[in-house]
């Protein structure tokens, strides 16, 4: 609280001297509390802002209001039982979730390579899905927050048809829990590519009008421009990724650099922002979703056994201790039935070593790191999530910004709390 | 210029401070023996091999063992795309680690979170609290010797006191209970 004191000397020398021991107490700074129930802060942020009039002096961020301990559930239960957690880490992209942590967990079992073709563009397809539908929500909040409401329907009218996808390919639009271990729960059901490339063509008439709304929009620049910038060093030395760390021109994409899946064999470019400030971060994401438009279109193009699997291609590993038996079978044949039952009650015998993979998920690398001691569970599963470490740059990146640049820099670092505070 | 490399020169460089590079699904780990020297490892890594992102940083309780902790560094080149692992072990009475904030700034928040998780500390670390659980939480609970469902606790003000109910969820079918039909109203009997 702030002291008021008189001042009490009669000789003016002696006045002016007082006045200015008290100068400090004049640019007294205010303590304010944003979050961690603040529509800016997209979920349960909490930041302790200081402020000298109307800027910033420090920033504390305050997080942890989602912990529930994922890595330790994790350690509690098989590798297939952790697959419906990995859709609550970062939620506005279970699918691209689903695949990381399959993906990471058939790297421990040295599986990785020999994935069945459509098996890895059905994951693809998905993944690129996720990654438009991330960043179509990203950058809706992100025009509300700063002011174009606009934004927020156009995209959000988009992400209900990738909804209507996830949900005819997985049963669930939100939860969607699509990838197994060795493979994908099942395989594209009859019309669902059609309706991929129904989504690809429409989509990009809606980047374009977002587009005309907001990029040359006179608001939009002057909130987002030179704001929030951060330096090439300053977003290595934190450890940013995805479109945070390219926006500050930083190339650095593990589809490019650690090719998993089949993106050796598809075509796309990586866009760079330049200065790194809030509206390159946006230029970048809105290229992605057009580089992510073309992948998907390239896959539909390729994917072995075409739209309807004529030609019965296989979606997971031929391994019956990885990947559950045909049901038919397993009422029928004794090895079906042993393979079915030791995978049900055991989990997949994984064996012991560790192993660190990384994915480009929409908000950056989601890195697993999984030590096994063999058997069902693993013995410790640390989750790097993307948001956790790019919001540790905000108590470095705000101090100097106006109070109400605060909504656009966060907005433009585009997080989620359930997969930083996991 | 390939990881295996990398350590080979990190090697050549500590000698006997590094153990031999191991190689598990084309991944290399290096351990190092002495806790006390990752500071000078890790700023050769990054300033003499390129090693300019910290991945992660990871601890693992060996419980039942000794030393009891183990912490993992993920270090990365965006220049030469090459991963590198080093491993180290603390023991339980130690329980402390120097600082890599220095090297990475991104080392803040991870080892943050392992104080919180794990109970390790960072010496030098410049604002070393909780970050996941709130400040004054009594335990640290990745530890293996921490329940799944919690523990009571004698600060009812600071930590709830009740563990979290683990048994008698919808799904959940608890030996000598009801079945499921019996407890989930909406589920068809046969008959109807």
């Amino acid at each position: 609280m702030a002291q008021t004191r008189d001042i009490e000397y009669r000789d003016p020398a002696a006045r002016m001297a007082a006045a200015e021991e008290l100068r400090d107490m004049q640019g007294e700074r205010m303590v304010l509390n944003m979050g961690p129930s603040h529509p800016a802060t997209h979920g349960v942020l909490r930041i302790v802002l200081e402020l000298d009039g109307e800027i910033i002096t420090k920033a504390v961020p305050d997080i942890g209001y989602l912990h529930r301990g994922d890595e330790k559930i994790a350690e509690n239960m098989t590798y297939t039982q952790f697959i419906p957690y990995t859709d609550r880490l970062d939620y506005l992209a279970p699918l691209a979730n689903n695949v990381a942590y399959a993906l990471a967990v058939e790297k421990l079992l040295g599986i990785h390579d020999k994935l069945p073709p459509r098996c890895q563009y059905i994951r693809v397809i998905c993944d690129e899905l996720a990654r438009i539908s991330s960043h179509l929500l990203g950058l809706g909040s992100f025009g509300m927050d700063v002011g174009a409401l606009t934004v927020f329907l156009l995209t959000f009218t988009e992400r209900e048809k990738i909804y209507n996808l996830a949900e005819a390919i997985s049963g669930a639009r939100f939860t969607t829990s699509y990838t197994r271990i060795g493979g994908v729960s099942r395989d594209t059901p009859a019309g669902w590519c059609d309706g991929v490339r129904t989504f690809a063509n429409e989509v990009m008439v809606t980047i374009a009008e977002v587009e005309t709304l907001l990029s040359r929009n006179r608001i939009w620049v002057d909130r987002t421009r030179d704001v929030g910038v951060i330096s090439k060093a300053d977003a290595i030395d934190y450890g940013l990724t995805g479109p945070n760390l390219r926006g500050s021109g930083v190339n650095y994409d593990l589809r490019k650099d650690q090719p998993y899946l089949c993106y050796n064999d598809l075509q796309f470019e990586v866009p760079l922002g330049e200065v790194g400030d809030c509206y390159d971060r946006y230029l970048v994401r809105m290229e992605e979703m057009r580089q992510s438009v073309w992948i998907i279109h390239q896959c539909l193009d390729k994917i072995p056994g075409g739209f309807d699997n004529k030609s019965k291609e296989p979606v997971k590993v031929a391994d019956g201790k990885i990947v559950l038996p045909p049901k038919n079978k397993v009422l029928s044949s004794m090895e079906e039935l042993i393979h079915q039952f030791m995978l049900v009650t055991e989990g997949i015998n994984v064996p012991p070593g560790e192993i660190y993979f990384g994915h480009e998920n929409p908000k950056g690398e989601l890195g697993f790191y999984i030590q096994s001691r063999g058997g069902g569970t693993p013995y410790r599963m640390k989750i790097r999530s993307p948001s956790f470490v790019n919001l540790s740059i905000l108590s470095q990146l705000l101090p100097g910004h106006l109070m109400s640049d605060t909504t656009a820099i966060l907005g433009s670092l585009d997080f989620v709390m359930g997969e930083c505070d996991r | 210029m390939t990881a295996l490399d990398f350590a080979n020169r990190l090697k050549a460089k500590f000698g006997e401070l590094l153990s031999e590079p191991a190689e598990f699904r084309g991944e290399i780990s290096l351990k190092v023996t002495d806790a006390e020297r990752i500071v000078d490892v890790s700023l050769f890594a990054k300033k003499e091999l390129g090693f300019d992102y910290l991945v992660d940083i990871t601890s693992i309780d060996n419980y039942g063992e000794d030393p009891r902790w183990t912490v993992v560094y993920h270090l990365y080149g965006i220049a030469h795309r090459c991963y590198l692992r080093l491993v180290l072990n603390v023991s339980e009475e130690k329980s402390e680690l120097p600082t890599l904030t220095g090297v990475w700034r991104t080392a803040d928040w991870h080892e943050r979170e392992i104080y919180d998780m794990m109970g390790i500390r960072f010496r030098g670390h410049p604002d070393l609290r909780r970050i996941l659980m709130w400040e004054g939480y009594p335990y640290f609970p990745l530890r293996k010797d921490f329940p799944l469902a919690g523990k009571p606790s004698e600060t009812p003000e600071v930590a709830f006191s009740k563990p979290a109910p683990l048994d008698g969820g919808p799904f959940v079918t608890v030996p000598g209970g009801k079945d499921a039909i019996a407890r989930e109203p909406r589920v068809r009997t046969p008959e109807n």
